[in-house]
Parts: C-alpha cells; structure tokens; sequence
C-alpha cells in the first residue's frame, strides 16, 4: 500500500503548526509568562526552547521520517519490544481527543452566544450554572447537555469530514484555511485590545521583567514544561506527521520554523488577552480578574471583559471564540490523525474505514463529559494524562532514543537531507538535557500528588478519573505492543541517507 | 508602559516572528516551500 503524502512542505509546516498551537497557547502561556517574572520569564522559555523543544520536535520528526509509520509502526521498526511505547503515546492521544473535542464544542457554542452577548451580567455563574449545569461532584453525572452534546458533535462532524479526505486533500487543505484565518483573528482582536484604554498597564504586567524570579528553579521547571506541552511531544503526532514528508525534507529547518511560529502565536496571544486584562482593570480601578488562566479565563473572564467592552462587543466575541474553535481543532484533528493511522497500520484496515470506526467510538465515550460533570472529569482525566502519560512517556521515549537505540543513526538521517547541520549539541540535549528536565518534571508530579491530593476531589474521584485512566492506558498499551500485525511486511521498509 | 516591558515584548516577538522568517526566507531560497 503506497503511503500518502503531504502536498507541499508549507502544507506540512502549517498542519505542524496547527497541531503545536492549540488552547495552551490562549489560555496557558500568557499566565505562566505573567505569574514567572513577566518578560524575564521569555529567558528560561527561550532556553527551553533551543535545549529541549527543538531538539525533541527534530527527534521525532527524523523517527517519522526514518520509519515512515505512525508511532508504534516506528517504535516496532525499531525493535518489538519497543512498539508499546508508541501504542502508550496512542492512547494518551486518544485520552485526550474525547475531552478536548468537547471543549471546542463549549468555543463553537460560546461563539454562538456571542451575537447576543447570551452570558448575561454573571459570567461565572452562567458559564457554571446555565450553560454546563455543572453537578455537585465527579460521581453525580447529571445528565447530558443538549447544546454542549450538539456542537462535541459538530466539532466530531468535521473532523470527520477532514480525515476521510485523507492527508493531502483533507489535513493538508484544512490546516490551510484554519491557520491564516486563526491568525488573522487573532491579530483583529489584538489590535482592538491594544487600542483599549488600560492596555499598556496590562502589557506591562506581562512583559516587565522581574529577574529576582529567574534564580527560582521552580520557573525553569515551568519554562521547560510549558515548551514540552505546547509543542505536542510525545503525543505521537509529530511522528505520524513526518512520517507523510517525501524522501529528501529538510527537518531540521521545519522543525525551528514548526516551534517558532508555535511560540510566536502564544506571544501575540499574550499581547491580546494581557491587553484586555488591562483594559478590566481599568474599569474595575485596578481590581485584578480572579480567573487568569484555563477554562474560567476562556468562558468567564473574557466574555466580562466582553460585556465591558464600549464598541464592537458582538464581533470581538465571536471572533475570540472562533480563534479557539480553529486553533482546538487543528489541534484536535491531529491527534485524531495518531490514532486512525496507527489503527489503520496495525490492522492493515483502508484508512476511511477506521475513520468511520474511530470517530463513532471515540464520539461515543466523548459524550461523558457533555454530562453535568463533565469539567470535573475533564480536569481530573487531563492532569493525569498530561502530568504522567505524556511526562512519563517523553522520559521513556528520550532515554529509548538516546541511551537504549544509537542516536547518531537519527542524526545521520537527517543531518544529509536537510539545508543546515545542527551539531552534537543536538546529541548532548536528548541525552542528558531532556531526560533530566523531564524526569525531574516527573518526579516532582508524583510528590506533589502524594503530598496533597489534586484539587478540591475526593480521593475515590482521584482514583477512579486520574490514576485509573493513566495506568489503564499504559496496561493496554504493552497489551497492544505484543499482539501481532495483520500485515507483517510492514515492518520491514525505513528509509536510510546513510 | 514602561520601557523595560516594551524591549522585552519586541524581545519576544522578534526571537519568534523574527527567528521564523529567516527560517522561511533560508527554506524559500533553497527550496520550495
């Protein structure tokens, strides 16, 4: 079966790129940046950047590229004993698409309440009360939420849509209507917010630097995570998608231009919403908003801000909740991507049958979190998928590829095909750099969870949404790594510019 | 707003925006994009 491919090198950097950026970008970045030292905080990112981010982006995108397959067909061609890893990374993804899918489903219904600015005076309280009817704990589901079910579905419908056009015609062409439109939103909603009275003291908020926080490791550590989530690593998508490249790609250069336009977006975001918060602040007399990061910001905060705004209220709430949307399901398509094409190799199925299969499946458990429980559960299943299953798994895949296997084999893959040659240091960072940083990343999510319990949750909710759910995909996924491939010959083609 | 804060958001949008369009501008020179 002859592999597709992607259409042109801009397709494939902009499907990257729409995978990177994602909600983290919105609603994660700026508030690390403001709570870790404002603009001194972009020392240890950048840092983080150059030693870990980039280097683990080219790592996975020569072992697609190499392999040419999807993690675990990568991960087996490396050796079977090897292909659960991949198959872990699978699950993680498919852990994460169910609840990610429904909160873009909550960014297409909020762009709909936007036309009539429909979240009222209380924006908490809607977003809670009317529009999650947000139950009493995890346990008590409350049943489904008509409007939240509809549009998780239209989310699904056009993801759908995307896959079972297939790599070049469906991915391919999306991510070149999703990310010039989600740009150019962004940039009309940064311009209105920088031209709001208060805008320079919130940007001063966010950019004046306060260096005395730079000597706390604890901000290195957040630096490093914070550039390990939003560059989708060790999700398995980058592997999938190098793995659609043509023979002679120049990865090292895809790989800087995939992270630094990820990281530009999260700055213009920062420039946006700190922009807003400013002209909040402005208006309350210096009050600082309670919810500065995640959903709350998302769906409380900024439809505030909204209601305050003196013109244009209607055009900038849709437009804010419609760069959610686009850059959710960018995001979401490509991890939707790492599950359908695995499946696909491994059962040698034609990949719109999986398509079909996948999203009613993967559509069907989603529905959990349109319950009046659904945030509970999203947030419990999300700090256990993120802080262990993609921690840990990131340890494991950077000590296999830098300790177990020979790295050089990698670099001598891509340093040949591509336009500029990256050095040992490149080396140096996969070897000792990552696996310490994430490593030390891990450890101190296990004592944080054992020294205080996460959130406000009781422990049987902590059990059965967290630790179930990350151990149950790490079980299944060496259960997978061991049974067999339907099309065996698979295993044996790579490519090789040795 | 200060002076500090604004080196430092040029800083940020220049390391990024920037670092990507000579990326861009070295892959466009030397091949297609």
């Amino acid at each position: 079966m002859k592999r597709e491919t992607w259409g042109s090198r801009a397709g494939f950097i902009l499907a990257a790129v729409g995978s990177a950026i994602g909600l983290g970008n919105i609603w994660r970045f700026p508030y690390m940046a403001f709570d870790n030292g404002g603009g001194a905080f972009l020392i240890p990112y950048f840092f983080a950047l150059i030693t870990a981010g980039i280097p683990i982006l080219l790592l996975e995108f020569s072992l697609g590229h190499k392999m040419k397959g999807s993690a675990p067909l990568s991960f087996a061609k490396l050796g079977r004993k090897y292909e659960w890893l991949g198959w872990w990374q699978v699950l993680i993804s498919f852990v994460i698409a169910v609840y990610y899918v429904v909160i873009i489903g909550w960014a297409i219904a909020y762009t709909g309440y936007s036309f009539t600015l429909g979240w009222g005076e209380d924006t908490i309280a809607f977003f809670v009360g009317d529009f999650l009817h947000l139950t009493e704990g995890p346990f008590q589901l409350g049943g489904f939420q008509g409007l939240i079910v509809a549009t998780t579905i239209l989310a699904w419908l056009i993801s759908f849509v995307v896959l079972y056009a297939g790599i070049k015609s469906g991915i391919e062409k999306a991510s070149k209507i999703f990310m010039p439109i989600l740009i150019v939103i962004l940039l009309v909603v940064l311009v209105r917010g920088v031209t709001l009275p208060g805008a320079g003291a919130g940007l001063d908020m966010l950019f004046k630097p306060d260096f005395s926080k730079i000597f706390n490791a604890g901000v290195w550590v957040d630096a490093y995570g914070q550039i390990f989530f939003t560059l989708s690593i060790a999700f398995a998508i980058m592997v999938t998608y190098s793995s659609y490249l043509p023979e002679k790609s120049d990865l090292v250069n895809n790989a800087f231009i995939t992270a630094l336009l990820n990281c530009g977006f999260s700055v213009l975001s920062g420039i946006a919403l700190f922009s807003i918060v400013g002209f909040m602040m402005h208006e309350s007399g210096g009050e600082l908003p309670a919810k500065l990061s995640g959903v709350f910001l998302a769906f409380a905060t900024i439809p505030e801000a909204i209601n305050q705004l003196p013109a244009l209220q209607q055009l900038i709430g849709v437009l804010f909740f419609l760069s959610l949307t686009f850059a959710g399901l960018s995001s979401f398509i490509s991890i939707n991507e790492v599950v359908i094409s695995s499946v696909s190799e491994k059962m040698a199925l034609p990949r719109r049958k999986v398509v079909v299969g996948y999203t009613l499946v993967a559509g069907g458990v989603s529905l959990i979190f349109t319950t009046g429980a659904g945030l509970y559960i999203l947030d419990i299943a999300d700090h256990w998928v993120m802080g262990f299953g993609v921690v840990l798994s990131g340890v494991a895949e950077v000590i296999l590829l830098g300790w177990v296997l020979k790295i050089s084999d990698l670099r001598s893959h891509f340093e040949p095909i591509s336009d500029f040659k990256i050095g040992k240091w490149w080396e140096f960072t996969i070897k000792i750099v990552t696996p310490l940083i994430l490593g030390g990343s891990a450890v101190k999510n296990f004592v944080q969870e054992f020294s205080k319990p996460y959130g406000d949750y009781s422990i049987g909710a902590l059990v059965a949404y967290g630790w179930t759910v990350a151990l149950a995909i790490l079980i299944l996924g060496i259960v997978l790594g061991k049974t067999g491939w339907k099309d065996s010959s698979m295993l044996e083609t790579s490519r090789s510019h040795n | 707003m200060s002076s500090s804060a604004i080196i430092f958001m040029i800083f940020g949008l220049l390391l990024t925006w920037g670092g990507a369009a000579v990326c861009i501008f070295i892959a466009m020179k030397k091949r297609d994009m």
